[in-house]
Order: structure tokens, then sequence, then C-alpha cells
């Protein structure tokens, strides 16, 4: 090493609008946006068609709005783990006083303004959906407790009962069970990264299930976690906004699902690394088809309903 | 080295700005889409009210 050090980041204070967009979060985003926007369209009460856009649109950003707090707070951890060090504040980009001003802004810009375009039920479930992700997952409970992706994935969930309420202004059954089928989706989702992606989070000394109580109770809890799931996605396939287009997409990919834990559950971890985490890969590519195709499969429903198809009749 | 003009750190800084206002002119935009909405909504004249009136 010679004297003159280079200097690898660009920590300038001068961020472009690429760098503030990545504050938020864009996939987590593309995840809410979506769910969020079943919720509303699955919902029995019409909205008109520019507030309904508003509406998502204040929900996405309140979503951002947290993944900015996130990142905010996580930056310490964010600078140790290869998967995070290229976000905006590790990569010296947006400074961390920035990232804190833009998420507690754009928090209450969300909220306020979705009180007033849509009603107060859904701004108060926004607000708490901010406030549960940035307190008490990422402040509190991720660092704290292997069970911190089941209690995230809860932050995650509340967007299609969002949706659900800037509709009819409650809470019904139908919009609990979206809750659940995201909340039950979220752990054997991550678990199955988790397996495949080793040792990142103990460098930074994240709790993961993987790491606490190894990877044999990981994929005993993915395969219970599935199960749960299962009874969840059929159960919402029974209520008013299911049918029997969505139960049979269910009772398909529940199906597949269990199988997949059960391959992953069956397996030790010699036979994970000889073919290169085969089943756990595939796991986790089907849970992300898995998450979409329910709620398309609730839309298919309720688009159907107009001609006399779709729903229970 | 000649100087350049157009630092990478002005490009940065343009992007910043034009983004920020592009977004601020579209909420400006979004907002009166919800009034105009929003009071379309209210006005609308009850089918049931003017068949009382007649």
């Amino acid at each position: 090493m010679s004297d003159a050090s280079i200097q690898t980041n660009t920590d300038t204070g001068e961020a472009g609008f690429g760098d503030y967009f990545a504050l938020l979060k864009p996939r987590v985003m593309s995840l809410v946006v979506f769910t969020a926007l079943v919720g509303l369209l699955v919902a029995p009460v019409g909205v008109n068609p520019v507030v309904g856009l508003a509406s998502i649109l204040f929900i996405a950003v309140g979503g951002g709005a947290s993944g900015a707090l996130n990142m905010w707070w996580d930056a310490d951890i964010d600078r140790k783990m290869r998967r995070t060090q290229s976000r905006p504040i590790p990569s010296g980009k947006v400074t961390e006083g920035e990232a804190f001003a833009i998420g507690m802004a754009l928090s209450a810009m969300a909220v306020v303004m979705l009180g007033l375009a849509a009603n107060l039920m859904a701004a108060a479930l926004l607000a708490f959906t901010i406030f549960f992700y940035v307190v008490i997952y990422t402040m509190w409970l991720k660092r704290w407790t292997p069970q911190n992706i089941v209690i995230g994935g809860a932050a995650g969930a509340f967007p299609p009962m969002i949706g659900w309420a800037v509709a009819t202004g409650g809470i019904s059954i139908e919009s609990v069970l979206m809750f659940a089928l995201t909340f039950a989706w979220t752990p054997p989702h991550f678990w199955a990264l988790a397996l495949f992606t080793k040792g990142d989070y103990a460098n930074a000394g994240v709790p993961m299930l993987t790491v606490t109580h190894g990877r044999r109770a990981t994929r005993a809890h993915i395969l219970g976690y599935s199960l749960v799931l299962a009874v969840v996605a059929i159960a919402l396939g029974l209520t008013s906004i299911g049918g029997p287009v969505y139960l049979a997409v269910a009772l398909i990919l529940n199906g597949m699902f269990i199988k997949g834990a059960w391959d992953v559950f069956r397996r030790d971890d010699a036979a994970s690394d000889a073919d290169r985490h085969k089943a756990e890969r595939g796991l986790f590519k089907l849970s992300l088809a898995y998450l979409f195709l329910h709620y398309g499969a609730l839309l298919v429903e309720a688009s159907l309903k107009p001609f006399g198809l779709g729903g229970w009749g | 080295m000649a100087i350049k003009v157009d630092h990478e750190l002005h490009k940065r800084r343009l992007s910043r700005n034009i983004g920020v206002g592009v977004a601020l002119i579209l909420f400006v935009g979004l907002v009166y889409g919800l009034t105009v909405a929003k009071v379309s909504d209210i006005y609308q004249p009850d089918p049931a009210a003017s068949e009382v009136s007649k």
C-alpha cells in the first residue's frame, strides 16, 4: 500500500435522484403496490379511479418511507453484508441524516394524504404499518430474536388490508386472511433464501434462525410454516373474495409448496452442498411465483364477477 | 488535463433537482385531480332527491 489511499466511495453528500429512489426499496414497493391494489380491487365497494390511484400511490410512498427509515437505522449492518453494501447509505451516496429526513417527511405526507384521499381507517393502518416496520421490527426485534423474519413479515402483509380499507373503510375476515397469507408466506420465503446465502447475516450479527438454531431447525420451521400457509391460503378461497379459480390455483400451488418444503426438510447440509442448494433455490423461486399467483387468482375472481362468473355464485 | 465544466457531481445534482421537481409537479397534479374527483362525487345530482322534488 502506498501513502495515497484510493477513495472507493463517492461520499460527497451529492446524491442523484436514483439514489433517493433506491432508499425507498423499489422492489419491496412493487410488492406493496401489487398486493394493495388487489386488496382494493377485490373489495365489494367500488372506488373512484382517481381516489384509488392516489391511495395506492400514497400506500407505496408510505411503504417506501419505512424502507428509507429502515436503511437509516440499519446503515451499520448494511455496511457489513455483501447483499446490502451497495445500498445508498453504505455506498456513501446518501447521508444517514438525509435518509432519516426523507423517511420521516414521506411517512407523514403519505399518512396525511391517504387520510384525505381515502379514509381514517386506511391512514391509521398505514401509520401502524410504518411504526411496526421501523420501530417494532427494525429498531427492536430484528437484532434481538431469530423470529425477526416472522415479525417483519407482518409489516409486509398489511398493504392488502390497507387497500381493502381504502374501499370499505373497515377490516373484515377477507382482509385479515389476505394479511395472513403474506404473513405466513414470508418466513419460508426468507429462510429458504437464508439456507443458500450462508454467512452474510452471521457476519453482521443479525440473529437469523440458521445461525441461532442451526440449519436443521430452519428446515423444520420452513415445513411447519408451509403447512400453516396452506391452511390460510385455502381458507381465503372459501370467503366471499375466493372462488373456484382461486381455490384450484391455491390447491395446486400449496401442494407444490409443501412438496418443495418437504424436500428441503428431508435433506441435510451435505446433500444440499452437493447439488449447490438445488431444492432450497427451487423453493425460493416457487415462493416468488406463489404469492404473485395467489393474488393474481383473487384478481381473476373479482374481474369475472361483473359477468356473473367468479366467486361462489 | 482540461477542466471539465460538467463534473460527474454536477450531473448527479442536476438529476436530483429535475427528479425532485418532476415529483413535486406530479404531486400537485395528483392533489388537483383528487380534489376534482372528491368535489364531483359530492355534487353529483342525487336521482332520489330529484324524484322527490318533482
